[in-house]
């Protein structure tokens, strides 16, 4: 074994032409950033602001961040394969042969579930979840920052192995013995497996921090029932990842020793049991979609109640529904695969309980609806998400009930169909969600808010987008194509095909619109500056601060006395007001213990994709090293002295003279 | 803009739900498929009794509720109404209900393991995926063919499936469910064709590089004499499938061509099956006492690996 | 200008070293373990799940009948389970600010931690010897895996263990060191309850 392991200059793929062409354009991004930091002096604000901060809004943007930029990579495999589908039809080849093809569809589910749903998620729950309960942090802080860097360190070993030998050539599910080493020797399987578990692991913190949060650090008089609903889903989705990332990581760690050790879990050999490693992977695996569904259906709530201008209708409904769905949600994995032979008793059980699912769902949608019901609703790009979301989520739900029928999802399963269907869902449901709470919450973030313009030309492009690319793949599901496949010999089947890739054509254009948004919006953002911190008259704290928050978040904690905690103060008067004196805050110091530890543990990661022993044990150690080095350190945290507070909200409340804005 | 292009689609969906389409799962030629389609509209049809209110009331209350129509009723207070509340649980409940009743009873009636009632002496068929390709085994009729798969109209067919590598799924859309194919276990599926024809066939679950070319033809003869005139072409062109030659088979090949073999070595499935299975323990997972009654070497005891629920069961 | 509360000013003056987690309270440090014993919880459930799966599955080869010694096994379970109560009274005379007593305690089960995982490591040693490894099948790579996976927990402790004899000998017993010493505990205890239940499922029933 040479001093690299596997690594040699053969594992960089030059003479593919696409991928040097994506390098070198990324590269050039790469460089142009890096060009304009250095001459703007920028370098020492990103380490000392971003990279090594410990205050949950900006972490909440740098996850957000990191989701866009991996949705931009996520829809770049999408686009190229529905040319491919579009193209490679009556038995011609197509550009993409399987050996590109394979890689792409696996690495588009794992990054658009894992790299970019995930993180947008966990920002938009970092930014929000600690103002909402009145708390000046997570109850972690420190943690929080390392599993940002965790999270970031997978994303950037599935970046790798774009330019550094391959992605797994599995499909996303990775199932044995197919991505045993015996019919899988390259390491793509490995980077797969790594990204996941370096990842995951950051997931697992961060749920771990988040309930601790929620549980611990409410405001005064803010009982679990008072939270906010966007608090309450996720927490549910916060109890699901405690619950379900563990098993990710067990069944990972199983694939491992099979793969490197030599060890008979899944394989075909010894009597190993692949099925165990389906079970195991759809335990998280299904789980994980209401992990991605319910904080949207949290924002759906804030965004329908704030902009109608109501209570939300149902909360004690909403909150429960959210429980149901939880809970269910951990007794359905196996209609993942009705398929496998599992007797009718056992397929029947799974298909009623999926079905029961539908039930605390459609109890939210029609409780959405009875929030706009007397209300005024405003027609603001968050409720267009909303909108859309309702309308495109009920047919995703009825396809995906449909699904549920043992009998039926023999015919559909693994076909087409399915694809439309739980895009249909991660798209028109979370996916939705989270774009609607990207705008709703962009300028408590940012300071600014987004142009409506380009906010309403991202929806209707993505919505109509949506439509036009999937809503063929449920007929083509109907007309038997089965998924997967690399080019097609069924004329029957061209014409939706042509369709469904010019729907992706439009779905482009909504992310173009989305990114000539942001810039348009940074250059008017003294038009669009959010001088209130409430610019939607909002119902819960966050909009209480100024926008973006003061660091410390509030200079008191404030006290709760009802749901709409904000809409509450603001009725009785006691928005606003300061305080006889302010009392020093205590806070965490920034630390680059995270990042380096995150480097330290992804250079292990990668080591052990390439076998390269001495540095992943170097890697290892390293991230250990600082960990306790961390431990050990005790200049961590400083007080805010009451002069700086009581300027910095004198500005607050001077922006807000007059009162109340309309 | 938005509305009409989705009532369009909508029409388009459901004009295809109700139509059917020549070559998919909505224009099958057999029992199960055609059990298969009435189930999904069926339930469609149930199911858009609730869906379609809900995407017409979101858009009339949001058109009715709009902030400019400043002259409808306006209470920002209102959020609660234990009559609504019991209405908005109750009405997906009964869908669930009647739904949950379907489901139960469908899933008995099409489990797969099940042989067709009313249809007759099975034929059986043992099917094994390679990488990438089908081979079929007529165990009754000592032959096999690869990507070529054919029997009798109106004979019910009984198929063994097993996998020499990785996980395939074996499916006929015209002729209705799917199931997994594994290596070191054996399941099943009972099909039949009341219409002759030829249908085409697939892998439904991805195995890797040459998955796509892992297509076959399932050919459904017209009448008991063309499948005899089929088997007998079997048996001139084709030669031996031994133990070796098998090997040989299982080799990786993609797009591979229709071959045939007229004479199979006896237990040939028999023996793909055990290579794996004979390396669990003595935990018999599953047993259906009517497989017995069809097995072909009796010798031998066969424990079948059959998934229960969380496999650990 | 508003006046600082005189009460803060010393606190202000030194790095406030007795609060790890901020302004968070040693409470959060607990609880958020308790949440991080519950996930291990499940870590562990997923291995005792493939275990039950695949434990039939000898390829031929050994079973647990074959292997397992339950006198061997019993000293090591016992080793284990006196090193949890040890760690108990580690924790009275934590409570009790006595440091010499903590640290002999922690000493003695530190001992004990040791000689489990030292007859694990021997256990596996001789089993490998035999050709009897978890490469051999199905059930004895669930087993090194399972037994495995809680003897890595147990040496995570025991270094742990090792930081915190460090920290008692050197700074005493702060309120930051007896939180640490808490969730250390808290892992221990966990611990014996997971070797419980392995020694029940893998040795007592593989065994019988």
């Amino acid at each position: 074994m040479s001093l690299f392991g596997k690594l040699t200059w053969d594992a960089v793929p030059f003479h593919v032409p696409i991928v040097m062409g994506t390098l070198a354009v990324v590269g050039l991004i790469g460089l142009v950033i890096a060009v304009l930091m250095t001459k703007h002096n920028k370098w020492g604000v990103f380490w000392r602001d971003w990279v090594t901060s410990i205050d949950h809004k900006r972490l909440g943007i740098m996850y957000i961040v990191l989701a866009l930029v991996m949705l931009l990579r996520g829809f770049a495999d999408a686009i190229m394969m529905r040319t491919q589908l579009a193209v490679a039809t009556s038995g011609a080849e197509g550009y993409l042969p399987p050996e590109h093809y394979d890689q792409i569809f696996t690495a588009h589910g794992v990054i658009m579930i894992i790299f970019m749903a995930m993180p947008f998620m966990i920002g938009l729950m970092n930014i929000v979840l600690p103002l909402q309960i009145g708390a000046r942090d997570v109850a972690f802080p420190f943690m929080n920052n390392l599993s940002f860097w965790l999270t970031t360190g997978g994303a950037i070993l599935i970046n790798l192995s774009l330019g550094v030998g391959e992605f797994a050539k599995t499909g996303w599910v990775a199932y044995p013995p197919l991505s045993e080493l015996g019919y899988s020797p390259g390491v793509g399987v490995d980077y797969y497996i790594w990204a996941l578990q370096i990842s995951g692991l950051g997931t697992l913190l961060t749920g771990v921090n988040f309930l601790a949060t929620v549980f611990k650090m409410r405001a005064p008089g803010m009982k679990l029932m008072d939270m906010p609903v966007f608090t309450w889903a996720c927490t549910w989705a916060n109890i699901l990842i405690a619950a379900s990332f563990p098993i990710l990581t067990a069944v990972l760690a199983m694939l491992t020793l099979d793969r490197y050790l030599g060890f008979h879990f899944f394989t075909n050999e010894a009597g190993g049991n692949a099925m165990m490693y389906i079970n195991l992977f759809w335990a998280w695996g299904h789980p994980e979609v209401y992990i991605l569904i319910l904080p949207a259906f949290g924002i759906f709530s804030e965004v329908i109640s704030t902009f109608t201008g109501k209570r939300l209708f149902g909360y004690k409904s909403m909150i429960y529904a959210s429980g149901a769905i939880s809970i269910l949600g951990f007794i359905v994995w196996l209609h993942h695969f009705f398929t496998m032979g599992s007797s009718a008793n056992v397929n029947a059980f799974f298909g009623v309980m999926t079905m029961v699912i539908a039930v605390p769902t459609g109890v939210k949608l029609f409780n959405w609806l009875f929030t706009m019901y007397r209300g005024r609703l405003h027609l603001t790009p968050p409720v267009l998400w909303t909108l859309g979301f309702m309308v495109t989520f009920t047919i995703g739900g009825m396809t995906g009930v449909l699904l549920a029928i043992p009998g039926a999802d023999f015919v559909l399963h693994n076909s087409l169909f399915l694809i439309a269907h739980f895009h249909n869902t991660i798209i028109g449901g979370a996916v939705f969600g989270y774009m609607a709470g990207f705008a709703y919450w962009f300028p408590k973030a940012v300071g600014f808010k987004l142009d409506e313009r380009w906010g309403k030309a991202s929806f209707w492009c993505w919505l109509v987008g949506f439509f036009v690319a999937f809503m063929p793949l449920y007929v083509l599901g109907f007309m038997g194509m089965t998924r997967r496949l690399n080019h097609t010999d069924n004329p029957d089947w061209n014409m939706w095909l042509y369709i469904a890739c010019g729907g992706a054509v439009i779905v482009m254009f909504g992310i173009l619109s989305q990114i000539i948004q942001l810039i348009v919006s940074y250059k008017n953002r003294e038009a669009l500056d959010d001088t209130t911190g409430d610019p939607w008259n909002g119902h819960t704290l966050e909009w209480s601060t100024a926008s973006p928050p003061q660091y410390y978040n509030f200079a008191e904690i404030p006290t709760v006395h009802d749901i709409d905690a904000w809409t509450d103060m603001k009725e009785k008067g006691q928005a606003y007001k300061k305080p006889e004196v302010y009392a020093p805050i205590h806070m965490p110091k920034n630390t680059s213990a995270g990042v380096l530890m995150s480097a330290g543990f992804t250079t292990f990661c990668f080591a052990m994709i390439w076998h390269i022993w001495w540095l992943a044990a170097a890697g290892f150690l390293f991230g250990i090293v600082v960990f306790f080095k961390r431990c050990y350190t005790s200049d961590v945290d400083y007080y805010v002295m009451p002069a700086e507070i009581e300027e910095i909200e004198q500005a607050h409340i001077d922006s807000n003279k007059g009162g109340i804005n309309a | 803009m938005f509305i009409r292009n989705l009532s369009k689609l909508a029409l388009f969906a459901i004009g295809f739900i109700l139509t059917g389409c020549s070559g998919g799962i909505l224009d099958p030629k057999g029992q199960v498929g055609v059990d298969e389609k009435n189930l999904i509209i069926i339930s469609t049809i149930l199911m858009l009794l609730v869906v379609v209110p809900v995407i017409v009331l979101t858009l009339y209350f949001a058109w009715k509720y709009r902030a400019s129509r400043d002259f409808e009723i306006y209470a920002p207070k209102w959020a609660h109404s234990t009559k609504i509340e019991a209405v908005v649980w109750a009405i997906p409940i009964v869908i669930v209900v009647v739904l949950g009743v379907i489901t139960w009873q469908s899933t008995q009636e099409l489990d797969p393991y099940k042989p067709l009632e009313g249809k007759g002496k099975h034929m059986t068929v043992e099917v094994v995926s390679l990488d990438w390709k089908w081979l079929f085994i007529y165990p009754e009729l000592g032959i096999a063919s690869v990507n070529e798969l054919a029997f009798p109209t109106g004979v019910p067919v009984k198929y063994k499936i097993t996998s020499e590598s990785v996980m395939n799924s074996f499916f006929i859309p015209q002729l209705g469910s799917q199931i997994y194919s594994m290596a070191g276990m054996e399941t099943q599926i009972h099909l039949i064709a009341d219409h002759p024809g030829t249908y085409d066939g697939y892998s439904a679950n991805y195995s890797g590089e040459g998955f796509t070319g892992m297509q076959f033809k399932a050919i459904a003869t017209p009448t008991q004499a063309d499948f005899d005139a089929w088997v007998e072409k079997v048996r001139q062109q084709g030669g031996d499938l031994t133990k070796a030659q098998y090997s040989k088979l299982a080799e990786r090949s993609e797009n591979n061509p229709v071959e045939y073999f007229g004479h199979v070595d006896k237990g040939l499935f028999h023996s793909i099956v055990m290579k794996y299975m004979q390396d669990y323990g003595e935990m018999d997972y599953y047993s259906k006492p009517e497989d017995s009654a069809h097995m072909d070497h009796k010798d031998h005891m066969q424990h079948k690996k059959h998934m229960q629920m969380g496999a650990g069961e | 200008m508003t006046a600082v509360p005189s009460s803060l000013n010393p606190e202000l003056s030194h790095a406030h070293g007795d609060d790890h987690e901020h302004h968070a309270h040693p409470s959060n440090n607990v609880f958020g373990f308790w949440l991080y014993l519950m996930t291990d919880c499940l870590l562990f459930a997923s291995f005792f799940a493939t275990y039950a799966v695949l434990y039939m599955n000898t390829a031929g080869g050994v079973s647990g009948k074959d292997i397992f010694e339950l006198d061997y096994v019993g000293i090591e379970t016992a080793a284990l389970l006196l090193s949890s109560i040890t760690f108990g009274f580690a924790m009275i005379s934590a409570h009790a600010k006595k440091q010499k007593a903590v640290l002999a305690w922690l000493a003695v089960t530190f001992v004990f931690g040791a000689v489990f995982i030292g007859m694990e490591i021997n256990e596996f040693h001789h089993l490998i010897a035999e050709g009897n490894g978890p490469q051999r099948s199905a059930f004895l790579t669930s087993f090194f895996s399972l037994v495995g996976l809680h003897g890595m927990h147990v040496t995570a402790g025991l270094i742990w263990m090792t930081t915190l004899i460090i920290e008692v000998a050197r700074k005493g017993l702060g309120d930051k060191t007896v939180t640490r010493l808490s969730c250390l505990s808290l892992f221990w205890h966990f611990l014996d309850v997971v070797w419980i239940c392995v020694f029940t499922v893998v040795y007592l029933m593989g065994a019988m």
